[in-house]
């Protein structure tokens, strides 16, 4: 089953990297790179089942840091909607020169 | 039977993940990537990882997603689906970059099993064991509360950091 | 200067003591002392003066003349302490049998690498002539300028100008090693062109100022490269090391010893004005007239005979060079004394009358007679130091009268002259004592000098080159002949026949004061007798020397011999002992004897020819034509150099600045600059703000990676 779920996981992986590429609304791309963050989860799951229970650990890791990242992350993309009143990431290009 | 299971599971990750991107709704988008994350627990719990599959759900379909659609339904979002997708030749790109990394994946993971380097390791069989011997939970809190106890703490922090951040951060006035 | 004991000394005492130098670095210090307090009397009196003409007062009335008594002591003070000094160090040598060069070091200066020179002072026989001339002469024209210079505002600065110069010029003597010389060479410069831009706000002599120095650094990169050799070849700088080892170390007649002294020729022909290096000279005396004295004719530009001198060992193991040294100085010699027959400048006149002698020393140095030449250094520095002294209280005297009636009249031009030994009794004895011995006329001190180093051409003819040095000894006596005219010419326009000043002005003229007229004095018993410390044997014992009268010692070269003795021994070693005659025979005796009764013919010929010549004031003059004017304006060589060399520098600077300047390196850099700012409109353009580019090549660059892992294999 191990080649079954990497290849699920690098699909998903794929997915989300393509959202993130494609899409402009931040939170949609917050959604692709959780989705990115699970497909490596499950690679590690996946690894796991044979290498030993360590795998499980760093997952647990993962989860906690998405949590983290989704709290602060959320955060700020309110604040930007608030100065800005949209959350479309092409007009956040202030930070070029 | 397993393998069956699999495949519907695999199925709806893909597919949820497919939605997500698809939508033009962001509220859609959050549903598909529920069932996304909830088939992701179903693969984990093929996997013999029941509770990262049970904090799966709970976390993050459950809380992670629910405070998503908080922020959405907060910000009223999801009208400009429009601008919100890039077309033309950077989106040609995008395909074409993400396929190129999608190939070179799939040309890696495959034949993983017959790797002669798995065979040196327990394997799937001595894992049943240990899980027969130590429960699912015991199983990841040995090495949680042991070895990695150290970064287990300063995830709490980590944590703590987050949320008193995401206060200062999201508050009109601080 | 009672010779006779004193060579009998030499030679009997059994017992030498060993030589204690008494406080050399003081003889170096007291006129750096002496440079320091007059220049910050004179920093005082310039910002007085500053003050008084801000306040709207007439700066020459309100003069505020306090610090000139101060000046007046420090001046020439020090410059006498140093002397007393010296001639304290030159008893102690005197009475020690002396034969290796004392040096005192002080602190180790530079070391860098193979590199080591210590700041250390070299007392030898040499330096201590030198030191003599240097700080005995020295000390009467310091002396002298008091009267000379009193009168004007610069008179602290003046002196602060010419103690550094002493101290310069004394650090150049005392070097121990080519870079502490070098420090000398370099400094006297300075205060060469200092002294010849002394009035700085006549642009001509700031101008003259800047030729000066511009030409001597030509002689200067000389220097430099001689010395870069010597460190090649040696390893190290020192003289007490270089000369000893250069036997062995080079070959005879090789080309690198042949390169080493062919550059330091270059440098002694630039400080001591030689072809081609010689057209400074002339334009220094735009200086004043005792710095002409000092620097210009008894003591700086002889600085480029010592150096051959000192570095006689190698110029001993180069023939060619040595040839050429002797050949560049008759030449000299003659060119400068065809050109000094038809100057009307006093001064000019001296200037080149300087640098014919200057000629000769460079002869004697290169047919191997360094003595000679140092003899003939020192008297020249006596007769010639007077000669300029007493142009300077005529300078003086015309300067007062002519200011009296406020005529602009040329105060130097000899046509504005004559007829001043009425007024100036002193000066015009004293001068004619200068004028006889120059002219090598018999006792006087330049008889002796001159007909030594003539004597030593011939005999170097039977040695190397007989044609060659044939020649060059015909030309030097020729020389000497001319010398004898130019200089009659001198004092008769000067001082003889009728008096062209005009009556009202004639009026004004006085003999200089008596702080003027000592050093005259002094220095004119100098000339008379400076000869008699070098009378050859042969010459001594014959009519010449009043068979016998006269101290028959030889004794400077005997003092010197030490010093000369190793490159001595190279050329004997490979030119053999020369014959004792002349290249058409005769003995010493016959053709000084010859020389002298020439000279003296001629000074009478042409004094009583030149009292007969109708000389107009200048302003009336035509302009000198035919080979008159060619000599007048000192066969164009001025003009020729302007068009061959100066023109085409400048035009090459222009051509740099313009093309290679402007276009090439400003365009290159400017070009840079457009490529840099174009390059970053350019790169810029990926940094477009946008999440999602970055994303894609940030994705780009994952794709990289994996794939670099998947086909370079990697772990499974």
């Amino acid at each position: 089953m191990l080649t079954e779920a990497l290849t699920t996981s690098a699909l998903l992986f794929v997915i989300g990297t393509f959202g993130v590429l494609v899409r402009r609304n931040a939170i949609i791309m917050f959604l692709c790179i959780e989705l990115q963050l699970n497909a490596v989860n499950l690679a590690l799951v996946a690894f796991s089942r044979y290498v030993g229970v360590e795998g499980q650990v760093f997952v647990f890791f993962v989860m906690t840091v998405a949590a983290a990242e989704a709290a602060v992350g959320l955060a700020i993309i309110i604040s930007i909607f608030r100065h800005y009143r949209t959350v479309n990431v092409d007009n956040f290009n202030l930070l070029k020169w | 039977m397993e393998l069956i299971l699999f495949y519907v599971f695999a199925v709806t990750v893909v597919g949820g993940g497919i939605g997500v991107v698809a939508s033009r709704n962001p509220v859609a988008s959050l549903m598909f990537m529920v069932v996304s994350l909830a088939s992701v627990a179903g693969i984990f719990v093929l996997l013999e990882a029941h509770f990262l599959a049970a904090i799966q759900v709970m976390v993050y379909a459950g809380a992670i997603m629910v405070l998503f659609l908080f922020v959405i339904m907060l910000l009223n979002l999801g009208h400009d689906y429009r601008d919100d997708l890039v077309r033309g030749l950077y989106a040609v790109c995008a395909f074409v970059v993400s396929g190129a990394l999608c190939g070179l994946l799939a040309t890696r993971f495959g034949g993983a099993e017959t790797s002669p380097l798995y065979e040196s390791f327990p394997g799937a069989a001595a894992m049943d064991l240990e899980l027969a011997e130590r429960g699912a939970v015991s199983l990841i809190a040995r090495p949680l509360f042991q070895e990695y106890v150290v970064p287990f703490e300063i995830t709490g922090i980590l944590l703590l950091v987050a949320v008193v951040g995401a206060v200062a951060l999201a508050k009109k006035r601080v | 200067m009672t010779l006779a004991p004193l060579s009998s000394l030499i030679q009997e005492s059994t017992q030498p003591a060993a030589f204690e130098p008494v406080l050399p670095g003081l003889i170096v210090l007291l006129p750096l002392l002496g440079f320091l307090v007059n220049g910050v009397l004179a920093m005082r009196a310039g910002a007085r003066a500053a003050i008084a003409v801000r306040a709207g007062a007439d700066g020459s009335e309100h003069q505020d003349d306090g610090h000139k008594r101060w000046v007046t002591l420090v001046g020439p003070g020090v410059v006498g302490l140093s002397f007393v000094l010296v001639l304290l160090n030159f008893a102690g040598m005197f009475h020690a049998d002396l034969h290796d060069p004392v040096v005192v070091s002080y602190w180790s200066w530079m070391v860098t690498g193979a590199l080591e020179v210590d700041a250390a002072l070299q007392l030898d026989q040499l330096s201590m002539i030198m030191m003599l001339v240097v700080t005995g002469v020295g000390f009467l024209i310091h002396v002298f300028s008091v009267g000379y210079m009193h009168d004007d505002p610069g008179y602290a600065r003046y002196f602060s100008y010419l103690n550094l110069f002493v101290f310069f010029m004394l650090v150049l003597v005392l070097g121990a090693s080519f870079p502490v010389m070098f420090v000398g060479w370099e400094g006297v410069g300075l205060c060469s062109y200092l002294l010849i831009g002394f009035w700085f706000q006549d642009r001509e002599k700031s101008d003259a100022g800047k030729k000066a120095f511009i030409v001597n650094r030509i002689g200067d990169f000389g220097f430099l490269v001689a010395m870069f050799l010597v460190f090649t070849t040696f390893g190290t700088l020192a003289f007490a090391e270089v000369f000893p080892e250069a036997p062995a170390l080079l070959e005879y007649g090789g080309a690198t010893v042949t390169a080493i002294t062919l550059f330091l020729f270059l440098g002694a022909a630039g400080k001591s004005a030689q072809i081609p290096l010689y057209v400074w000279l002339p334009d220094a005396m735009a200086g004043p007239t005792p710095v002409s004295a000092l620097i210009h004719a008894a003591t700086m530009v002889t600085a480029g005979v010592y150096m051959v001198a000192r570095t006689s060992v190698l110029f001993a193991l180069a023939p060619v060079s040595s040839a050429v040294v002797a050949t560049v100085g008759v030449l000299t010699a003659l060119l400068a004394a065809t050109i000094a027959l038809a100057q009307y400048d006093i001064k000019k006149v001296l200037a080149y009358s300087t640098i014919s002698q200057l000629g000769y020393m460079f002869l004697a140095v290169g047919v191997g007679a360094w003595a000679a030449g140092i003899f003939h250094l020192m008297t020249h520095a006596f007769f010639k130091a007077l000669l300029f002294l007493g142009s300077g209280a005529v300078i003086h005297a015309m300067h007062h009268a002519l200011h009296g009636t406020h005529s602009h009249a040329d105060p130097q031009d000899m046509r504005n002259m004559g007829g001043l030994r009425a007024a100036m009794p002193v000066t015009w004895i004293t001068m004619w004592i200068a004028t006889l011995a120059i002219a090598g006329v018999w006792p006087l001190a330049g008889f002796f000098s001159k007909d030594e180093i003539i004597w030593y051409a011939g005999l170097a003819a039977s040695s190397s080159y007989p044609v060659l040095f044939t020649v060059l000894w015909v030309l030097a006596l020729a020389t000497a002949l001319l010398t004898a005219i130019y200089m009659t010419r001198l004092m008769v326009m000067t001082f003889h026949g009728a008096n062209r000043t005009g009556r009202e002005e004639a009026r004004h003229l006085h003999e200089a004061p008596r702080v003027m007229t000592i050093p005259l004095i002094a220095l004119a018993v100098l000339s008379v007798v400076g000869g008699w410390v070098n009378v050859p044997e042969e010459v001594a014992a014959s009519v010449l020397g009043l068979a016998g009268a006269l101290p028959t010692s030889e004794w400077l070269h005997h003092w010197l011999e030490p010093v000369t003795a190793g490159a001595t021994e190279i050329r004997y070693e490979h030119l053999g002992e020369p014959a004792h005659a002349a290249p058409f025979g005769g003995g010493e005796v016959l053709w000084a004897g010859l020389s002298t009764l020439a000279a003296l013919a001629l000074v009478l010929f042409t004094a009583r020819a030149a009292a007969r010549w109708k000389v107009a004031p200048a302003a009336q003059a035509a302009a000198p034509a035919g080979l008159k004017g060619l000599l007048f304006n000192k066969w164009y060589v001025d003009e020729f150099y302007d068009r061959f060399v100066v023109q085409p520098v400048l035009a090459a600077s222009r051509f740099s600045w313009r093309v290679i300047d402007t276009v090439l390196i400003d365009g290159a850099v400017n070009g840079l600059g457009l490529v840099t700012r174009a390059g970053g409109a350019f790169v810029s353009l990926f940094q477009t703000g946008q999440v999602n580019t970055y994303a894609l090549v940030l994705t780009l660059g994952v794709l990289a990676i994996v794939g670099f892992v998947v086909f370079q294999g990697g772990p499974p």
